[in-house]
């Protein structure tokens, strides 16, 4: 292993440097000469029309330079979807448009009717409250299931209704799930809520458009998890601007989880604004502006029954969802309550039938669409429960009847199209039993109770499918791109190496964790290794950095391109030490003959490349750079086992998190104390989501939680320290690190045992009705249920 | 407009301010872009700077509320031979940070803290932390680097 860390080594973070002394550069510290900015109006009703819209006022506020309308973009595209999905008649879901700026009509709470740029950000907001905009209110429609009434307002005049799709899954399964219903020693159903949730990376979206008038080269500055997605989104579909003239950079990044995939309308304005002005535009997000136009996450109502055989097997289960899309289909949204989520109902068990329904809806509220785990944590949410809810109602340990049902032969075909590689889920919930020392519970639940507090314990496991995604496969399901990833491969001459990738990192620490990988295959040091991500102008292609799938697939490129470079660079050692080439064996970062004492070092040869005097023309192209892309043949599929302990104030219903053990399954490590930093921050949004999150609509669709005054973020006194453990390792068959992904994981896997937790607490304190509780588990919400 | 001048890190800044600029606009104009923006509540904690040695939100002042004073940012935290200072190294050493952006706020704040309790609890550094969001770390890492730098053996503590 290199001295400064390969693979499996917990490496410390070089990128920590400039985050710790203040000099990270993030979007919104970039500031251009001559920059205007720019302030949003946006929509303060849920749905109306736009009668007019006067701009006369603002157009004389100091510093203004100019106001741009819906008017303004009538030649230019709309955001487009980047997935579509088929529903169960065979017919294409309903695609509505989605303007940059509101044509016609406001459809959600933070819609953007009119943008002002001006010379300082104060004047810009100044005058954006000058602007006077008629607007005749419409009935708003926020619930979903009444959005589908006939007589329901639309929120797409010209769709047939509000529902997006009517998707079946596996829809020829539909009669053979029945049948197996019909049949069943036990059915249990349970209907629940995936509360709707509000992504919150700490730094806000920022874009800032910049043109340069002497090439025709527009740019963008933007807060970005994949700047090649947005440079083909916005190129192709709004601006009409080719790859080759358009250039975009995400540098810093704060933070991400799903809600800086997607491609923003204010992306395409500062891009066209600075064009249309020729002079760069910024704009800076505000907060408030971040709850009401960062694509929100989950939202899912659900109905699910599993059915079991006199011998608790299960034998089949289906599920009725209702997923909200919001007012627009946001770049992913379709895909997420469809094949991230049904294709994981099978979770860690044998169930042989399954059948998924999912009903997408339009709703007068902020397009929905991936948060961290995307449509995994809502699978894994309702499977966790209502196999708890089986084992009570049967009277049988719930961690038994899980492992009773495991899937223990790998590789496995489940009934929802995707086929598990590997894994071991008796050894993940054997850790889990022996960490979170589950067999000494009743000691800990007495001494709760000596204190006056309710104490539960809550399990569950998860299945998760990563390394998004198998292209020919995707592109099956209705995505509209690939999604393999590209790297490249640069060695200078005196032998240092940069690789440019396009996955994007923020805040997985890619820049340490790759040159891992690189320098353990070479034998070189890290710090030989550099790392350059974000910049469409470096790497080739990317797809960017989500589900999972950095390592698995942007790391597996990297492999690939640095398995090219070690070829050549055996190539041209051979011809220096006149051997054979499959004599050359690279080891430690020397290149040696098999069976003499000839070497020569990585230096001279890297060096050999760039100065080939001596060099066998040829034969070999001189210089040494490589790009290779990986297409993944199948997903991931990390797993794992989590336990919660709960104490319960009989008091007050309030909630606190006395233990959180996580057992996962990651396959093989490069980095350990990066991958157990991930489970961390994954373990306190889904503790987030059980506990204290929650986005709320009133009827009228007004925004309720719209600032962290009102929306509970998961602060340090919320949370406890965490067990977690990844000595499970069924290294994945099919990438060529063996790698899974863990990014997810924590926020897929803890809430259902949170819930799991406080149920079992409230049961073991005698209050047996209580088989549910919809998160938030707020003191409230808790306590009333213990009155019954 | 009036012209102010603030001593940030031992040096006089000066600028124009308005009445309402506040002063993490005032810093981040100078160019001191460590100091971040995460909320417009005074929620979120990445704003965190010291005025004259106390630990204060710098969106929660005006710029013209600060003239004259010692402001301390995380541009002015290394050690004078540019080295990281021990609360720094110890969030390195402890992986207390992901995607950076409040860490800024969460290394002044944790600065103020060990100022008035050298050897804080756990659950004093969570309680005191009460004003800092991090939505990366799940905080594990965070306490566990605060309670290392004050000098406590964090061994026991789950690392990986």
């Amino acid at each position: 292993m290199p001295k400064d860390g390969g693979i499996g080594a917990s490496t410390k973070r070089r990128e920590d440097i400039r985050f710790l002394t203040g000099t990270g550069q993030y979007t919104d510290d970039i500031n251009l000469r001559g920059q205007a900015h720019v302030a949003f109006l946006r929509s303060d009703v849920a749905h109306g029309r736009i009668k007019g819209i006067d701009t006369k006022a603002a157009e004389g506020m100091p510093g203004v330079v100019r106001i741009f309308t819906g008017a303004d973009f009538e030649g230019v595209g709309g955001l487009p979807c980047g997935w579509q999905v088929t529903d169960r008649h065979g017919e294409v879901m309903q695609e509505p448009g989605h303007p940059v700026l509101a044509q016609g009509k406001v459809r959600h709470v933070g819609d953007p009717i009119a943008a002002v740029v001006a010379e300082t950000p104060e004047q810009a907001r100044d005058a954006v409250e000058a602007i006077a905009v008629d607007i005749e209110e419409l009935p708003a429609v926020i619930d979903m299931k009444a959005a589908l009434a006939d007589d329901a307002p639309k929120v797409h005049d010209d769709l047939k209704s509000n529902l997006c799709y009517d998707w079946g899954f596996v829809e020829e399964n539909k009669a053979a799930v029945e049948e197996a219903f019909g049949k069943a020693a036990h059915v249990t159903s349970l209907e629940l809520v995936n509360n709707r949730l509000v992504a919150n990376p700490m730094e806000p979206r920022v874009a800032v458009g910049d043109f340069a008038a002497h090439s025709g080269e527009s740019t963008l500055y933007t807060t970005s998890q994949n700047p090649h997605v947005i440079r083909l989104l916005m190129g192709a579909f709004v601006l009409g601007i080719p790859e080759h003239k358009l250039r975009v950079v995400a540098p810093d990044v704060g933070g991400g989880f799903g809600s800086k995939i997607f491609h923003y309308a204010e992306e395409a304005f500062c891009t066209f604004a600075a064009k249309q002005l020729k002079r760069p535009v910024k704009w800076t997000s505000s907060r408030a502006e971040a709850f009401m136009s960062d694509a929100h996450g989950r939202d899912h109502v659900t109905k699910i029954e599993l059915a079991l055989d006199a011998d608790n097997n299960f034998t089949a289960l289906r599920t009725e969802t209702y997923a909200n899309m919001g007012a627009y289909l946001s770049t992913f949204a379709p895909s997420v309550p469809t094949w991230l989520h049904g294709t994981l109902m099978a979770g860690n068990y044998r169930t042989p039938l399954i059948y998924v329904n999912v009903k997408a809806v339009f709703t007068n509220t902020v397009p929905v669409d991936a948060y961290r785990g995307a449509g995994r944590p809502e699978a894994t949410y309702q499977l966790e429960r209502v196999i708890d809810k089986a084992a009570r109602e049967l009277g049988v340990d719930p961690i038994a009847l899980r492992r009773q049902n495991f899937v223990t032969e790998f590789p496995y075909a489940t009934p929802v199209a995707v086929e598990y590689d590997t894994g071991d889920y008796v050894a993940t919930m054997d850790k889990l039993e022996e960490i979170a020392d589950i067999s000494g519970f009743e000691k800990r639940l007495a001494e709760s109770k000596a204190r006056g507090k309710l104490r539960g314990l809550g399990v569950n496991c998860y299945i998760e499918a990563c390394g998004i995604a198998p292209s020919n496969l995707v592109g099956q399901l209705g995505a509209r791109a690939g999604l393999y990833e590209s790297a490249t491969v640069r060695v200078n001459a005196t032998g240092g190496l940069v690789v440019m990738t396009g996955s994007h990192s923020h805040g997985q620490g890619h820049e340490t964790s790759f040159p891992q990988v690189v320098a353990d295959m070479i034998g070189i040091d890290a710090s030989m290794v550099e790392i350059e991500h974000g910049d469409t102008d470096k790497a080739p292609m990317g797809m960017g950095t989500y589900g999972s799938r950095s390592l698995a697939v942007g790391g597996s490129a990297i492999v690939r391109a640095t398995e090219k470079i070690i070829a050549k660079a055996k190539r041209i050692a051979a011809h220096i030490m006149e051997a054979s080439e499959d004599d050359i064996e690279l080891k430690n970062g020397q290149f040696t003959v098999a069976g003499t004492d000839k070497s020569l070092a990585w230096g001279d040869v890297t060096l050999a490349a760039y100065v080939p005097h001596n060099y066998p023309l040829d034969e070999l192209e001189p210089g040494l750079e490589e790009t290779a892309f990986y297409d993944p043949s199948n997903f991931t599929y990390p797993a794992g086992a989590y336990a919660c302990e709960v104490e319960v104030d009989p008091e007050t219903g309030k909630v606190t998190i006395e233990s959180f053990a996580a057992a996962d399954d990651f396959g093989n490590i490069v980095n350990p104390m990066i991958v157990s930093g991930q489970v961390h921050g994954g373990l306190a949004q889904g503790i987030g989501q059980a506990l204290l999150e929650g986005c709320v609509y009133d009827e009228n669709g007004q925004l309720l939680t719209g600032s962290y005054m009102d929306y509970a973020m998961p602060r340090a006194e919320d949370v406890p320290f965490y067990k977690v453990d990844h000595s499970c390792q069924t290294p994945c068959t099919h990438n060529p690190l063996g790698v899974k992904g863990c990014g997810e994981a924590g926020a897929i896997g803890s809430p259902p045992a949170v819930v799991n937790a406080v149920v079992d607490a409230l049961q073991r304190a005698g209050h047996t009705n209580v088989m549910h509780i919809d998160m938030p588990l707020s003191p409230s919400r808790v306590w009333k249920t213990m009155q019954g | 407009m009036s012209d102010i001048t603030i001593n940030v890190n031992g040096k006089p800044v000066s600028g124009p301010v308005e009445g309402r600029t506040l002063l993490v606009d005032f810093l981040r104009g100078a160019g001191l872009t460590g100091t971040h923006v995460g909320c417009d509540t005074s929620q979120c904690g990445a704003c965190v700077v010291h005025v004259d040695g106390k630990a204060v939100k710098a969106c929660s002042i005006f710029a013209v509320e600060a003239e004259g004073a010692e402001v301390a940012t995380i541009e002015g935290q290394a050690n004078p031979d540019g080295s990281l200072n021990v609360i720094q190294q110890a969030f390195q050493d402890h992986h207390g940070l992901q995607c950076g952006f409040c860490t800024p706020g969460m290394v002044m704040s944790a600065a103020a803290l060990l100022k008035e309790n050298p050897r804080p609890s756990e659950h004093e550094i969570r309680e005191y932390l009460e004003g800092n969001i991090c939505r990366c770390t799940g905080y594990h890492n965070i306490v566990k680097a605060i309670m290392a730098a004050s000098g406590q053996d964090v061994s026991a503590i789950a690392a990986e």
